[in-house]
């Protein structure tokens, strides 16, 4: 024995998920609806997707480069950044709207506040949010080669109900990576079997908005109304892809039921009161705000003093 | 009522199948037997016997130093050599008796014992008091203390810990297996101490064959059962394994017998049995020697104060270069950087590994994943506690109920950043015990 031995302090042994192999998961996993979008919507959702993702990628490595600190691109984390973002764009925004947002999610959002894991909010919602305020028009323009006209839910919300089979199966208009409920599922289901995410935050955050569009919505419990508003906008890639997002959601089991219940509550307002047809962003990212003040008030007890059990 | 497991944990690869199958084997010392005077919670014994002094196995060697203490007996007979400090695994210098093994074995004779049925509580507390017992799962705490809480009458449970949850161990199920009727017998001699208590066999499934063997054996016994557990780490950290047996929980301002319970763990019931019934101080322990260093992975019944140079030397040496050399197991266990040093009554297990997972895993940033508190058995969240310790923050270190934490370091485990989070909370966690002491 020549070499000297390694000491450390205890543990010695380390489970083998990495941020890196977690990333790459959520990346998987979107991967199906990101698919479908492109079969939606054709090849320039393609280019808008990959463009906004090395806008992503580019963008924390040149801050790195330049505030010569250690290069992080390899953790994935831009990349579910980038893809997130681009999966909530129209499919024919122009290339530039993903940089810009790009930009934006990993300088401002991301990278200025100390990068992963210590942004206050979801530097994809962060993106999104800027371009909808900015540039407006062309964040609310669904018209493409195959849909013209209105996205599904402002069809409802004009009065007239959709066709559902066509929302849950992804063939209507909207953003990229939000129109096929099923492939959202699936993606979601296989994060739910590697244990990256569980039903705590999307669960209570559907059943209380279900709850809460039966109350105020002005259709009752009508079946045709409710499954419109599950499978159309934003919700389910927000309820399962960015609720769900470790970084900007409590930490605390009781904290996330809070966390899914106010996002409900907030995206029912906003989609039933609101001006614009879609309220799943907005919710995400003020119930990001709300975090701390969540898990200031949701602090689990210790073993032995009553938390024994949960 | 009990669920037979507590909520959080971790299932970390066993490695047991290296060593389950090898019987124990005793080892003979070739070399010097060094006794530090530091082996158990308290006081330093006080050395009764000095340099050029011939002394017996079975001898006493060192007296308790107060009450929290516990006496040291040779384990073999020879000449002391010196008192001098000497390193330790924990890599500090500690005062040692170092022996010289004449290799002649010769015994002091053992004091004839009248059954323990026939004994007082105070008889038998004294006993062990004297024998040196300590609790052998890791922890050293003496155990004729853990014997005598203030009212007796008030414990229902005296549980023998054989979860032996820590990976790579296998000394307990070895000495369950070959020697249960030492374990049974040890648990009914606690039992006699305490009249309103039952005795709880606590085993890990993943030894179906010493439950069915317990379970056997003990069928007679009417203040006796064996409680399989679900095979998960830390199963046989106390607080846990008093939760999984009897449902009942207490933190960390409160004792086992606040919640009438006594824990002890197997080799400690055994090192009680000996004590009380052939009057033998405790001078063995099994330690089972394993990896994927070793060439002939073995459990060894040594004597206390043996090298650990000799035991590898026994397990046919090392077949691959070790990176990362263990007393004790992967989860709870001390990173040795020097193989010369004693075995002593805590040690368990010397685990050779040719890879380090933490140095092979650098540190990220904190996704506030949320695997920590999700595995943490106290319950708290780990990578917010950690932050306070990292900013010294001992307010909200308090708050965050950091003194409850048991140190298992299954939050380490889980962390996909492999932060050091066990680490810094039990740096953080030291000094402010250290300042409640004041």
């Amino acid at each position: 024995m020549n070499d000297m031995l390694h000491v450390s302090s205890n543990p010695h042994v380390r489970s083998k998920v990495t941020t890196s192999s977690i990333m790459l998961a959520v990346v998987i996993a979107l991967l199906p609806a990101a698919g479908f979008g492109i079969y939606n919507f054709g090849t320039h959702a393609l280019l808008l997707i990959l463009v906004t993702i090395a806008a992503c990628v580019l963008t924390e490595l040149l801050f790195e480069v330049l505030m010569k600190k250690e290069i992080t691109i390899g953790d994935f984390s831009a990349v579910v950044t980038g893809l997130l973002l681009a999966m909530n764009l129209p499919p024919m925004a122009p290339l530039w709207i993903g940089v810009i947002g790009g930009i934006f999610a990993i300088l401002v959002v991301k990278m200025l506040f100390g990068g992963l894991g210590q942004n206050f909010m979801n530097p994809a919602l962060g993106g999104r949010c800027f371009l909808l305020i900015s540039f407006t028009g062309i964040m609310t323009n669904f018209d493409c080669d195959a849909y013209t006209g209105a996205t599904p839910l402002a069809q409802l919300k004009a009065g007239t109900t959709p066709q559902i089979l066509d929302m849950i199966i992804g063939r209507t208009s909207g953003t990229i990576g939000e129109t096929s409920m099923i492939a959202i599922v699936l993606g979601a289901c296989l994060l739910i079997m590697l244990g990256i995410i569980d039903l705590k935050i999307p669960g209570t955050y559907i059943v209380t908005f279900v709850i809460f569009i039966s109350i105020f919505g002005g259709h009752g419990t009508d079946m045709a109304y409710i499954s419109a508003h599950l499978a159309g906008g934003g919700l389910m890639l927000g309820a399962f892809f960015m609720a769900t997002d470790y970084v900007t959601r409590p930490i605390t089991k009781k904290g996330q039921y809070v966390y899914g219940a106010l996002l409900g509550i907030l995206t029912g307002i906003f989609r039933v009161f609101g001006a614009s047809a879609e309220g799943v962003s907005y919710a995400i990212i003020i119930g990001n705000l709300l975090v701390p003040l969540i898990e200031k008030v949701t602090l689990p007890k210790a073993f032995g003093k009553g938390g024994e059990h949960v | 009522m009990a669920k037979a497991t507590f909520v959080g944990g971790i299932h970390p690869y066993e490695g047991k199948e290296l060593s389950k199958d090898k019987p124990i084997r005793e080892v003979l010392p070739k070399g010097d037997l060094v006794y530090p005077l530091s082996q158990h919670i308290g006081a330093p014994a006080t050395p009764i016997v000095k340099k050029g002094d011939y002394v017996l196995q079975g001898q006493k060697i060192a007296e308790a130093t107060g009450f929290v203490s516990a006496p040291i007996y040779a384990t073999v007979s020879g000449t002391v050599k010196a008192v001098e400090p000497r390193r330790v695994v924990t890599s500090n210098e500690v005062m040692s008796i170092v022996i010289e093994n004449d290799g002649l074995y010769k015994e002091v004779d053992y004091p004839e014992r009248k059954p323990y049925e026939e004994m007082t509580s105070e008889e038998i507390v004294n006993i062990v008091k004297e024998a040196g017992v300590v609790g052998m799962g890791g922890a050293g705490f003496p155990t004729f203390i853990k014997l005598s809480p203030k009212e007796p009458e008030k414990i229902d449970y005296v549980i023998a810990n054989c979860a032996e949850c820590e990976p790579y161990l296998t000394s307990d199920y070895r000495r369950m297996i070959e020697e249960p009727h030492k374990l049974i017998e040890g648990l009914k001699i606690m039992l006699h101490l305490f009249p309103n208590a039952k005795g709880i066999l606590a085993v890990e499934e993943n030894k179906p064959d010493a439950i069915a063997l317990l379970k056997k054996l003990t069928s007679d016994e009417k203040d006796i059962i064996v409680k399989p557990l679900k095979t998960k780490y830390p199963q046989g950290a106390e607080r846990g394994i008093i939760y999984a047996t009897t449902g009942r929980a207490i933190n960390s301002s409160m004792l086992p017998a606040d919640a009438g319970c006594i824990v002890d763990n197997v080799d400690t019931i055994v090192a009680i049995y000996h004590a009380v019934v052939h009057g033998k101080p405790l001078m063995y322990r099994i330690v089972t020697v394993t990896g994927d260093a070793i060439a002939d992975p073995r459990n060894f019944i040594i004597r206390i104060g043996t090298n650990y140079n000799e035991l590898i030397e026994e397990a046919g040496g090392f077949k691959k270069e070790p990176v990362k050399v263990i007393s004790g197991g992967p989860m709870m266990g001390f990173a040795m950087f020097d193989l010369n040093v004693p075995t002593t009554k805590i040690a368990s297990a010397l685990l050779c590994l040719t890879k380090d997972d933490v140095a092979d895993m650098q540190p990220t940033a904190c996704i506030n994943c949320g695997r920590c508190a999700e595995v943490c058995p106290s319950r708290l969240i780990p990578s917010y506690l950690s932050d306070a310790a990292i900013h010294n923050d001992s307010e909200k270190f308090l708050k965050l109920e950091g003194l409850e934490c048991v140190e298992c370091g299954c939050c380490s485990y889980a962390c996909p950043g492999k932060r050091q989070l066990a680490q810094t909370i039990k740096s953080m966690r030291k000094t402010e015990l250290a300042k409640k002491k004041k």
